[in-house]
Order: C-alpha cells, then sequence, then structure tokens
C-alpha cells in the first residue's frame, strides 16, 4: 500500500545561501514594520514568526535560536514593548521548528499548513501571556486572525522560498 | 546501567539546552525591563538597526500621500486658500486680544509675585506609524533627541492633546496616546473649574474620568482642558468632551466616559510641544512626626 509521502516527489535542491536567508529575514522584518493599522492589524500575520519558522523548518543547521532570539529584539524595540517578549516567543517557535524539522518536512504543504498554524498560534499565546501578566487586557479574539492567515500564506511561502534553490535545467542535457 | 555512545558529529548543545538558555535569557530581559528600566542603551541600539527599517517600510505611504498631495486640482486648493485666509483674519482679531491679555496677565502675575512662565514652543513631526501592537495605543514620530525632543513631552494636534512622548530613540520618539489603558491626564472641567484625572480605556476613542464624587458637577458636553498640575501638561490644551455620566448609588464614584477632542490616531502631523515651566521646587520630604499616643478623654 502506498502511503501519501511516497506520492510526493522529493525534489533535490541546490544548498541555500546564507545571504539569501538574511534577505528574505529582513524582507519579513520590512513587511512586519509596514504601517498597518485598524483590521489590517489584526489581520497581519507575524512574518517575522512565519519566516523564522519556514528556515528553522528547512534548515535547522543554518538558522537557530541566535537570530531567531536577535530577530525577537529587534520586533519589540520597532513595538515599543517589554523587551525580550517577542524574542522568547521566537526561539519557542525555533525550538519546535527544529525539533519538528524531520517531521514536517516529511509532508506536503498542506499538511505543514496544519503543523505550522498551531505554532504560529503558540507564539500568539506566548505574547499574550506576557502582555496579560503585565497588566494588558484581552484583545479579543481577533488577535488569533493573524496566526491563521500566516499559516494560509504558508504554501505560497515555501513554494517562493524553494524557487532560488531550484536547480537551473542543464542545457546540455536539455 | 545502560551506556550512551558518544555522538558522532559535534553539533553543539542540544536545542532544548538552547532553549532552556534563551528562554532564561529572555525572561531575565523582561523582568529587568519591566521592573528595573536599567536597558534603555541596549534598547538604543537596538533602535538605531531598526531605524532604517523603520523608515524604508514606512516609505511608500508617505510617497504615496505626496504624490496624492501633488495632484490636487486647482479649485480644492483655492477653495482651501479661501478658507485659510478667512481663519487667518478671524485668528488674527483673536491673537491681537491675546497678545495684549497676555501682556496684562504678565503684569498681573508679577503683581502677585507668582512665577508662571509658559513659554510654548514646538516642533511639527510626522506620523510614522500608528500603533503596530494591538495591546497598546502609542504611534511614533520621525522626531527624536537629535531633535531636542525629551521624554514626557506632550503631543497635541489642531484640536488638542493626544498623547505625550514616553520613549525617545536618536531619531524617532514614541508617544503613548491618552487612550492608552492607565495613561492619565489631570483636568479640569471648564465649566465649573472642578478637576479631575482623566485616565484611558484601551479603547479607541474612549476616556473615563477617575474618582470623581456621585454628586459632583459634571454633565454631558463639558469640555476637559488640561489642568496643569501635574507639570507634564502645560495648562489649558482641550483634551476631551464628555460624553456619558452615569450615577449609581450602588458606586461609590460617578462613571463618567469622555471622548477625546483631538484626533487621537487619525493624524498625520502632529506637534510636540516644549512647555518651559518654571515649576516650584517640590517640598522637601517632612520627618514624620513621632505618633503621639492620643490621650483619650473619658470612657
Amino acid at each position: 500500500m502506498m502511503h501519501s509521502r511516497a506520492t510526493v516527489p522529493q525534489e533535490i535542491l541546490l544548498p541555500v545561501k546564507p545571504a539569501f536567508i538574511v534577505a528574505t529575514l529582513i524582507a519579513a522584518l520590512l513587511a512586519n514594520l509596514l504601517p498597518w493599522s485598524g483590521w489590517w492589524l489584526w489581520l497581519r500575520p507575524d512574518f517575522v514568526a512565519l519566516i523564522v519558522l519556514y528556515w528553522c523548518i528547512e534548515e535547522p543547521r543554518t538558522l537557530g535560536f541566535t537570530a531567531a532570539w536577535l530577530l525577537g529584539l529587534l520586533m519589540d524595540v520597532a513595538d515599543g514593548s517589554l523587551f525580550g517578549q517577542h524574542a522568547l516567543a521566537y526561539s519557542i517557535l525555533a525550538y519546535a521548528g527544529i525539533v519538528l524539522h524531520r517531521r514536517v518536512q516529511r509532508f506536503s504543504v498542506t499538511p505543514q499548513m496544519l503543523h505550522v498554524i498551531p505554532l504560529l498560534l503558540l507564539n500568539d499565546i506566548i505574547v499574550l501571556l506576557i502582555r496579560m501578566l503585565t497588566g494588558s487586557d484581552f484583545p479579543g479574539y481577533q488577535y488569533f486572525i493573524g496566526s491563521f492567515i500566516g499559516g494560509a500564506l504558508w504554501p505560497v511561502i515555501s513554494i517562493l522560498l524553494k524557487l532560488p534553490q531550484r536547480p537551473t535545467p542543464d542545457p546540455d542535457h536539455a | 546501567m545502560e551506556h550512551q555512545a558518544p555522538p558522532f558529529f559535534k553539533t553543539g548543545p542540544t536545542p532544548l539546552t538552547r532553549l532552556l538558555i534563551f528562554a532564561f535569557v529572555s525572561l531575565a530581559l523582561l523582568v529587568t525591563d519591566a521592573r528595573f528600566k536599567y536597558l534603555d542603551t541596549l534598547r538604543q541600539i537596538a533602535a538605531v538597526i531598526v531605524y532604517p527599517l523603520q523608515r524604508i517600510a514606512s516609505a511608500p505611504a508617505s510617497i504615496a500621500r505626496r504624490a496624492g498631495d501633488f495632484f490636487v486640482t486647482h479649485s480644492s486648493l483655492r477653495n482651501e486658500n479661501a478658507r485659510l485666509v478667512q481663519k487667518s483674519l478671524a485668528s488674527a482679531a483673536l491673537l491681537q486680544q491675546f497678545e495684549s491679555v497676555r501682556a496684562e496677565n504678565a503684569q498681573l502675575r508679577a503683581l502677585l509675585g507668582a512665577r508662571e512662565k509658559v513659554a510654548v514652543k514646538s516642533l511639527l513631526a510626522e506620523v510614522l506609524y500608528a500603533a503596530r501592537d494591538p495591546f497598546s495605543r502609542k504611534i511614533v514620530v520621525d522626531k527624536g533627541s537629535r531633535q531636542e525632543v525629551t521624554g514626557g513631552q506632550p503631543v497635541i494636534d489642531q484640536f488638542g492633546v493626544i498623547g505625550q512622548v514616553t520613549r525617545v530613540y536618536p531619531w524617532l520618539s514614541e508617544v503613548t496616546l491618552i487612550t492608552e489603558k492607565d495613561h492619565l491626564v489631570p483636568v479640569l472641567n471648564v465649566r465649573n473649574g472642578l478637576r479631575a484625572v482623566l485616565a484611558g480605556t484601551g479603547t479607541d476613542g474612549a476616556l473615563e474620568l477617575r474618582f470623581v464624587p456621585l454628586n459632583a458637577d459634571f454633565q454631558n458636553g463639558d469640555r476637559l482642558v488640561t489642568s496643569g498640575i501635574d507639570g507634564v501638561y502645560p495648562p489649558g490644551l482641550p483634551v476631551a468632551e464628555i460624553s456619558n455620566v452615569e450615577r449609581s448609588a450602588a458606586f461609590l464614584f460617578a462613571r463618567i466616559t469622555c471622548k477625546p477632542l483631538a484626533g487621537v490616531n487619525a493624524n498625520l502631523h502632529v506637534l510636540i510641544v516644549s512647555a518651559e515651566r518654571q515649576i516650584p521646587q517640590r517640598p522637601p520630604e517632612e520627618e514624620k512626626p513621632a505618633r503621639r499616643k492620643k490621650t483619650r478623654k473619658g470612657g
């Protein structure tokens, strides 16, 4: 009996260039820093969390805790929030990504989403807990919409970020 | 006892160990930041790193806005010009009165020996982005310590107070809006001079007056201005209008809801006001007199 994962053809990709990872992380930071407001703010997924998770799953050896943690610090400064809350959330996210990477990589894109959404929710819940412990009110359930949208963006991101690693077809063997 | 073989590849500490290390450092940072406020230098450094990104991220919106400004029609410009001329005439009359009143006021104050000096300087700042954080009501503006902005300065728009500078970075500063939860502004009711404390509720467009006795004379539609007793906000800036007064004998205090007058989160430009006031020195803490035992008379 064929297992579902056997039907997913495994591509052989080129190794990722570290510069590309850095570029995507900067792009994610930029996307987070866009002037979101009103309803868009609720709909906004945490792009940095999404990209950190992606690289932790795809390249657990390259992107690790240090990068996730530093990005968290930068997000804390940009948001003007308490130091360390995003740093903590992203470290835990990176841990989850690194621990689960073998499992998640086995799945095709749609079941991967089912792994990604809970992880992004976990990220949100950590930030929420810290905020509520330091005296904020519960902002309402729309706070979690962003994670689902982030999960919905996962297929797009996994296609886009794999593009540069696709080997160019060799003209001699065409 | 089972012996575990040494690993073939050295990969450093396990993920769990690393997680524990980073989580511990983050928690330490959190506690330090929340309790002791020692981390300003670290925050400044990180702010300088993020600054270019922040500017790039807010560039498309501000370019679009400027392009929109460029393509205005002739008639709308003429209308606006006519309106402004009219307004400037109207305010010129007021200004002349103001000049004489100010001179008179200064003279009277000199007579009284009061040392109230309100030299208001202001700095126009552009709002880079508004609260990206659903928990807090803050905006980030494009003037910082390089432009001599300091923490605690009030920020206003053309209608009234919108908030207060709470964090200053080299080229940016963070303004906490008056709608931020538990942000307090001491105010004065214009109609009768009653003082109260206005607090943010954390939701847009709603403020509440705290600790107002049930019988205090506050009515719907009363305008509240800053009273200036805190030494932060200069006195007389409009803040809010009372929108609902609810008195119930079940509570100690009246529930008074207000609406901010300024477009608290609908501005492109704001003024950072620096009110240089000479506030009399806080009197030194008096030593608590040793409690005298009450002498009871009679049973």
